[in-house]
């Protein structure tokens, strides 16, 4: 069993109780969201907190990286944690979970495996909450500049003088 | 030394537009003492304002006024408010691009001559043979500063282009080279050699890629005879109770409705906006447009054929680094009926970072497909497609029936539709380009469809005839006798090779025509 502290000095196992969640994200009380390796922790203005755990799942759920952490999906959906958003986001969220339901889940995070999670967003792909989701993970999550080393992508280079004397060339397995 | 001229002074010149055609037509006329005004919508970048980041250079140069989009193309369900990629700035899309800059072939002057009838096409030939097109050329290359030309060294290929290389040499081809490109491979022209930083698309920050915003716009102005007046949009050409230019409505930076004289218009505002520009000047004596008595304004709209290979290899790549555009395979850019097609196509390397290609890749696509193929960004190398497409009636620019701009004018609305030989072209492009993948051992190639346009054409086209297009050989419109078209809207067909390098030679050559039109007396 795994006694590993999580965030604010609760063990592994009473966050694992406490959590609403399945996925990767952990529901700490109310208004308060943190990952299981405290590797980032977000205060909820006016989402519910698992609508917002909810959130973050589908987010790594439509562009999956395993090496990328969850506070960069936490990052890139964020915005939505307005008074404004959060009507349009708690409903599509509540969608999301009846569509779960209908495949005979508890609730999409509850639902263990990403090939059935996967199948449940197939389901409403042309709708307006999921490619309002979608489009903007595509700048919310791909242009934030600290996951481009995961991708290997080095970003400016003007600074350092361009690549003339650092590797424009240097192919060497071809 | 900067010019400045009075809004009534109806001596001057007034170009609309100042890129690639615009920018470099002001210079010219400058350079011989002609007085020119030229009206740009968007602001000023140099060097030092170019961003190194896609987004943010995006925001900052692009064209993001609304548009509208229609048509089976795949882009008008991708991009549905952004047809096209152009920038909107002093120097216009000269600073975004790539700097390839080809020849057009010989037979592909006489599209119509040499591809015989094409159903559904409405091909023509230009009013203009490559002979007489070969000193502009030379004259375009020399102020490009292009490689490969006259005694001016090649480019050293980067990673991307050793991929493609090898890939191409080991199916056969035979014309693989880092290309033409307008960017220095030494010091030219006072500008220094690239650095490889691999930004290409967001403005060279080094001034070693050829952009009017550095090179003819100073220098024009430097002459005195050139003002540049920057975020004035022009909403209306005017003409006289003859029929004859007399001036533009222009908002200036303030949003105030303003009225500059003039003797002559040369329109260059990109092949989109400038039949905007006409159908919105339409009249009670030009109730279709103006120079629209063909109906063939914003008609003929061309994009090149395109799309992307990506290929995935075991091992890394690095393709952003260095050049964009680092080299070019050409031996399918011959006409050769019988792969199918007409025409032909060039395959470029192209590269886009991290950002870009999130967004590019497979638009709408998600899921492990998708983002499996970017956890290989490191491995990828790239290939840009660029073919000749063919011009169609009812590929064209409309005015929006319902959508206005900030200033209150009709957007444009452009439709596009492939034709079969498009589609045709464009599949076995992506057959060839993931052959020279596969040759090179990679292990999964992404056919990626086309991008926003880059290259538009075609919308105010060249003709003998005046019922066949809108300009003659010249650029002068059949109906206004001092009204021309001055960027690559002029284009009767586009032939396979990326325009830059045609609009810049064409806008030279109609330099030449409008001052000795001027000095014998007939403007
Ligand atoms: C990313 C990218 C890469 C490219 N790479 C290459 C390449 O490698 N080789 C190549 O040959 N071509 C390339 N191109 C294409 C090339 O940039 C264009 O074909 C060329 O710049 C078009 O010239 P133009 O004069 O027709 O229009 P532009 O250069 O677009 O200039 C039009 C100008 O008119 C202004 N304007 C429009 N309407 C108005 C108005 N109403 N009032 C005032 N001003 C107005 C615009 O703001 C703009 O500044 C590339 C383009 C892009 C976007
Ligand atoms: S790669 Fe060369 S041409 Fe391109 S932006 Fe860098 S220095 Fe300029």
């Amino acid at each position: 069993m795994d006694t590993r502290e999580g965030p604010k000095g609760l063990t592994r196992r009473q966050l694992l109780s406490r959590a609403t969640a399945a996925g990767a994200s952990f529901v700490i009380g109310s208004g308060f969201m943190a990952a299981r390796d405290a590797a980032w922790a977000t205060e909820l203005t006016a989402l519910k907190s698992t609508t917002f755990a909810t959130l973050v799942q589908m987010a790594r759920d439509i562009y999956p990286h395993d090496r990328i952490g969850d506070q960069f999906y936490v990052l890139a959906v964020k915005a939505y944690d307005t008074a404004e958003a959060a009507p349009v986001i708690e409903a599509g969220i509540a969608a999301l979970d009846q569509a779960a339901r209908g495949r005979g889940f508890a609730n999409y995070l509850e639902t263990g495996w990403e090939r059935d999670r996967v199948d449940i967003l197939r389901d409403m792909e042309r709708s307006d909450f999921f490619q309002m989701i979608r489009s903007n993970l595509v700048t919310g999550l791909y242009n934030q500049k600290a996951v481009w080393p995961v991708f290997g992508y080095e970003g400016e280079s003007y600074s350092k003088g361009g690549y003339i004397h650092r590797g424009f060339d240097d192919i060497d397995w071809l | 030394m900067v010019a400045k001229f009075e809004l009534s002074d109806d001596s001057v010149v007034v170009i609309i537009g100042t890129g690639s055609g615009g920018g470099v037509l002001a210079n010219e006329l400058a350079q011989k003492g002609i007085k020119v005004v030229a009206l740009e919508a968007g602001g000023r970048y140099l060097p030092d304002d170019y961003i190194n980041d896609e987004w943010d250079s995006f925001g900052q140069l692009a064209w993001t006024d609304p548009r509208t989009t229609s048509g089976d193309w795949r882009v008008a369900r991708d991009f549905k408010n952004l047809p096209a990629w152009i920038v909107k700035a002093v120097g216009g899309t000269s600073i975004h691009w790539a700097g390839a800059s080809l020849r057009f072939q010989e037979h592909e002057w006489k599209a119509a001559t040499h591809y015989g009838h094409v159903a559904g096409a409405n091909l023509l030939d230009w009013p203009i043979d490559p002979v007489e097109m070969e000193p502009y050329y030379v004259k375009a290359e020399a102020k490009l500063g292009v490689t490969r030309t006259e005694n001016r060294p090649g480019l050293p290929g980067n990673n991307n282009y050793k991929v493609l290389e090898k890939g191409a040499l080991a199916l056969g081809y035979k014309e693989v080279s880092t290309g033409h490109m307008a960017i220095n491979s030494i010091d030219y022209d006072g500008r220094m050699s690239c650095q490889q930083t691999g930004f290409c698309f967001q403005g060279c920050k080094w001034g070693a890629k050829w952009s009017a915003a550095y090179t003819d716009i100073p220098r024009g102005e430097a002459t005195g005879n050139l003002e540049v007046r920057d975020h004035c949009h022009v909403a209306r050409i005017l003409h006289d109770d003859k029929g004859l230019a007399s001036g533009v409505e222009y908002f200036d930076k303030d949003g105030n409705l303003q009225m500059q004289k003039a003797k002559i218009v040369c329109l260059a505002g990109n092949s989109i906006e400038s039949p905007r520009l006409l159908l919105n000047s339409a009249s009670a004596m030009f109730p279709d447009g103006l120079a629209n008595s063909s109906g063939q304004v914003g008609r003929n709209y061309m994009r090149h054929t395109t799309g992307s290979v990506y290929g995935v290899f075991d091992k890394p790549v690095r393709m952003w680094r260095g050049t964009t555009m680092a080299g070019i395979v050409r031996d399918e850019a011959r006409h050769d009926p019988s792969r199918g097609f007409v025409g032909g196509y060039e395959l470029e390397t192209l590269s886009l970072g991290l950002p870009f290609m999130a967004a590019f890749l497979d638009p709408g696509g998600w899921g492990r497909e998708f983002t499996t193929a970017l956890d290989s960004y490191e491995n990828m190398a790239g290939m840009w497609i660029v073919g000749e497409d063919m011009p169609q009636e009812t590929n064209r620019i409309t005015l929006s029936p319902t959508l206005k701009d900030a200033h209150g004018l009709p957007v444009a609305d452009v439709h596009y539709d492939d034709h079969p030989n498009d589609i045709a072209m464009r599949n076995h492009a992506y057959a060839r380009g993931a052959a020279i993948y596969d040759a090179v051992g990679a292990t999964r190639v992404l056919p990626t469809p086309p991008y926003p346009s880059t290259h538009n054409l075609g919308s105010n086209r060249m003709s003998e005839k005046p019922r066949d297009g809108v300009v003659n050989r010249n650029g002068q419109t059949h109906d206004v006798a001092n009204l021309f078209i001055s960027d690559g809207s002029q284009f009767t067909t586009g032939a396979a090779e990326n325009p830059t390098l045609t609009i810049v030679a064409l806008a030279i050559r109609q330099a030449e025509f409008i001052a000795g039109e001027l000095s014998k007396g007939n403007m």
